[in-house]
């Protein structure tokens, strides 16, 4: 199989330094966030990779840097083989960028109000010249609300007629316009009540099985994340600690934060389960933890892990960045 | 059965607006046994906070008790001026709200804000108050107390300021305490950790919670007794192991079959068509009628009451006939 989307050491570093004037007085330093710090991962054609961590671990600015909406400060981003970013640069841009579409979290924010449904689902079409004829135009709106259950009469409306779901579904059948390969959604579902959920999520994988769409999936929620993906990568800090296969993963997950996080995860069906909650918070990112940004919440940390940042080694296609489980330190047995 | 701590009977809640009344929460009658910890769980616009800022006596206007009782031990706190209700509340009743940043003052110390309601509700110096913050917040993990104790909301976590809230909470150690989505900001590891606290502190102080969230997992952790409400109505109520694995509501089964578990895997997650109806635009009869998957002629003319199902209780018309709830 080839992978439809490949990305290579991505990083990206935001200066959150004081204002120049403030530096120059107050003598504070320059400060940098490393919100990615070396990410690799591919996501083969008709697949969907989710990508799962806490606030601020870096998830959405893969995300957008997938997407384009942030130029990477290091690392490659393959679509289809040719690199993303000399390509969004040249002019096959346009081109690329019909190919990929990505689905917002807060439906009420990614929506203009003062357009008509029909304006926001047929923008990409226009700006991207695929329909030139107006009532041609209708028709294909028409049928992209149809895709995602809504009726061709909701073209005249606007988004404040409709509940977050239905808002949801237009963000889809504006992504789904361009007829585009590979979709990126952030946080589809967050936003939304759970049987609202259920209908999002069930019209994603419906969407995915008819057109042969590869996502990438951005969830805090892991319980979805089982529902939709087919492999996980769980972040920590800017970096990649675990990604592997869907079933193994929650089945056999390595890592001792993936661990932590499925342990700390309330589900209905473990009524009245006793658990040991997890120690300690997410570190501030402005000063990540040297060494593996991991241990100081870390169970199975040695002074290796507080020294050597390890790096994502492949064990039997489950791939993890723990000096614990290299060193065998760490069963595979839960 | 003793005396429920806490008895909604009845409820009634209306916003009345410029083109009619809307009915917000209607007949909506539970009781609280003294340190049972109630789930409240619907959708947006179910009611459920509604519920919770009755009992505490924060409406905001122009939303007002209509009809029914609150009443706590006994006595009736719904219809109490609002200068008996600011000494029930706080002293007898503890709040803890979603956002830990906006229930907390930033202009003060943590130590202050909890001084002050010590101070307020306790008859004590300012040295016990000052020992007493300093102990809840031992006992609500906050590492380093003493220090913590002078610095301000903003030099806090999300996660250390909600417990800074539930040491608030119980600084006057209340009999209830209604927590109204109170790890919904939070992120899941810590989410769990202060779902943990609040089950072990609550225990300890032998008080009751009213625990209202949309999450069901959270639910099912915490709760002994969990209550389902829809369109401002309660529409199934029973010991939680029972509503989650046997619910005999259609809303429940549907509600319950649209989570996506970690252990079972689904192709497809049970769908509810629809959404909740506005309030403006309630269905006659039973309000979940339209969505209902079993839906008959009967839920279109008539409301069901909560009835006595196998070990819960539920509001349809389902219940004691001869079709079973899927």
């Amino acid at each position: 199989m080839t992978a439809l989307v490949e990305v290579i050491d991505l990083a990206k570093v935001f200066d959150v330094s004081a204002p120049w004037l403030n530096r120059v007085l107050e003598h504070k330093p320059r400060q940098a966030v490393h919100a990615v710090d070396g990410v690799s991962f591919s996501i083969q054609k008709g697949r969907t990779l989710a990508l799962v961590g806490e606030s601020g671990c870096g998830k959405s600015t893969v995300a957008r840097m997938l997407v384009g909406l942030y130029s990477p400060t290091k690392g490659v981003i393959r679509f289809d083989g040719q690199d993303a970013q000399a390509t969004w640069r040249s002019n096959g841009g346009r081109a690329l960028r019909r190919r990929i579409q990505m689905i917002f979290q807060d439906p009420y924010a990614s929506l203009n109000p003062r357009w008509t449904v029909h304006d926001i689902v047929a923008e990409p079409l226009r700006e991207h010249a695929l329909v030139r004829d107006e009532s041609a135009l209708g028709d294909r709106v028409s049928a992209l609300l149809h895709q995602v259950g809504l009726a061709a009469a909701d073209r005249v409306k606007f988004p404040h007629q409709f509940s977050g779901g239905q808002r949801q579904r237009i963000s889809i059948a504006r992504a789904l316009a361009t007829q585009p390969e590979f979709l990126v959604c952030d946080e589809p579902t967050s936003a939304l009540d759970v049987s609202v959920q259920a209908q999002v999520l069930n019209i994603m994988k419906d969407l995915q099985r008819e057109r042969g769409l590869t996502y990438l999936f951005i969830s805090h929620n892991l319980a979805v994340v089982r529902h939709v993906s087919d492999e996980v990568g769980v972040m920590y800090l800017g970096r990649l600690v675990e990604w592997a296969d869907k079933d193994t993963l929650f089945r056999m997950p390595r890592h001792p934060y993936t661990r932590m996080l499925l342990d700390a995860i309330p589900d209905i069906a473990m009524t009245g389960r006793a658990r040991t909650p997890v120690q300690g918070e997410v570190p501030n990112p402005l000063s990540p933890p040297a060494g593996c940004s991991f241990h100081p919440r870390c169970p199975h940390a040695n002074e290796r892990c507080t020294r050597e940042r390890p790096a994502l080694l492949d064990f039997k296609g489950i791939r993890v960045a723990c000096h614990a489980v290299a060193e065998g330190r760490i069963g595979s047995s839960v | 059965m003793p005396q429920p701590l806490l008895e909604v009977s009845h409820l009634r809640v209306e916003f009345p607006t410029r083109r009619g009344t809307l009915l917000a929460l209607d007949d909506v009658s539970f009781a609280i046994a003294p340190g049972e910890i109630l789930g409240v769980v619907g959708e947006s616009g179910a009611g459920k906070s509604l519920t919770g800022a009755a009992i505490i006596g924060l409406l905001e206007p122009p939303g007002r008790i209509a009809a029914g009782e609150i009443r706590l031990e006994g006595e009736r706190i719904d219809n109490l001026p609002p200068e008996r209700m600011r000494a029930v509340r706080g002293r007898r009743i503890g709040a803890i709200f979603q956002d830990p940043l906006t229930s907390l003052n930033p202009l003060y110390t943590v130590g202050a804000q909890l001084v002050e309601t010590i101070q307020t509700h306790l008859p004590v110096s300012a040295t016990q108050a000052r020992e007493r913050a300093i102990a809840l917040l031992k006992e609500t993990g906050i590492p380093a107390a003493e220090q913590r104790f002078d610095h301000y909301p903003h030099q806090f976590s999300g996660g250390m300021r909600q417990r800074v809230v539930i040491a608030l909470a119980l600084a006057a150690e209340p009999q209830l305490i209604v927590a109204d989505e109170p790890t919904t900001a939070l992120d899941v590891s810590i989410q769990a950790q202060i779902i943990a606290l609040l089950k072990r502190l609550t225990r300890q102080h032998g008080a009751a919670v009213m625990l209202v969230t949309h999450d069901m997992g959270v639910i099912a952790e915490a709760c002994d007794r969990v209550a389902v409400m829809y369109a401002g109505r309660i529409v199934e109520v029973g010991p939680v192991q029972q509503v989650i694995h046997h619910p005999s509501h259609p809303y429940t089964a549907g509600l319950m079959g649209s989570i996506p578990s970690m252990n079972i895997a689904h192709e497809r997650l049970l769908q509810i068509d629809g959404a909740m109806p506005r309030l403006n635009a309630i269905p006659n009869g039973c309000a979940f009628h339209p969505r209902c998957p079993q839906v008959f002629e009967r839920c279109r003319r008539e409301r069901p009451d909560l009835m006595a199902a196998e070990a819960t209780q539920a509001a349809c018309w389902l219940v004691g006939s001869e079709q079973a709830v899927r």
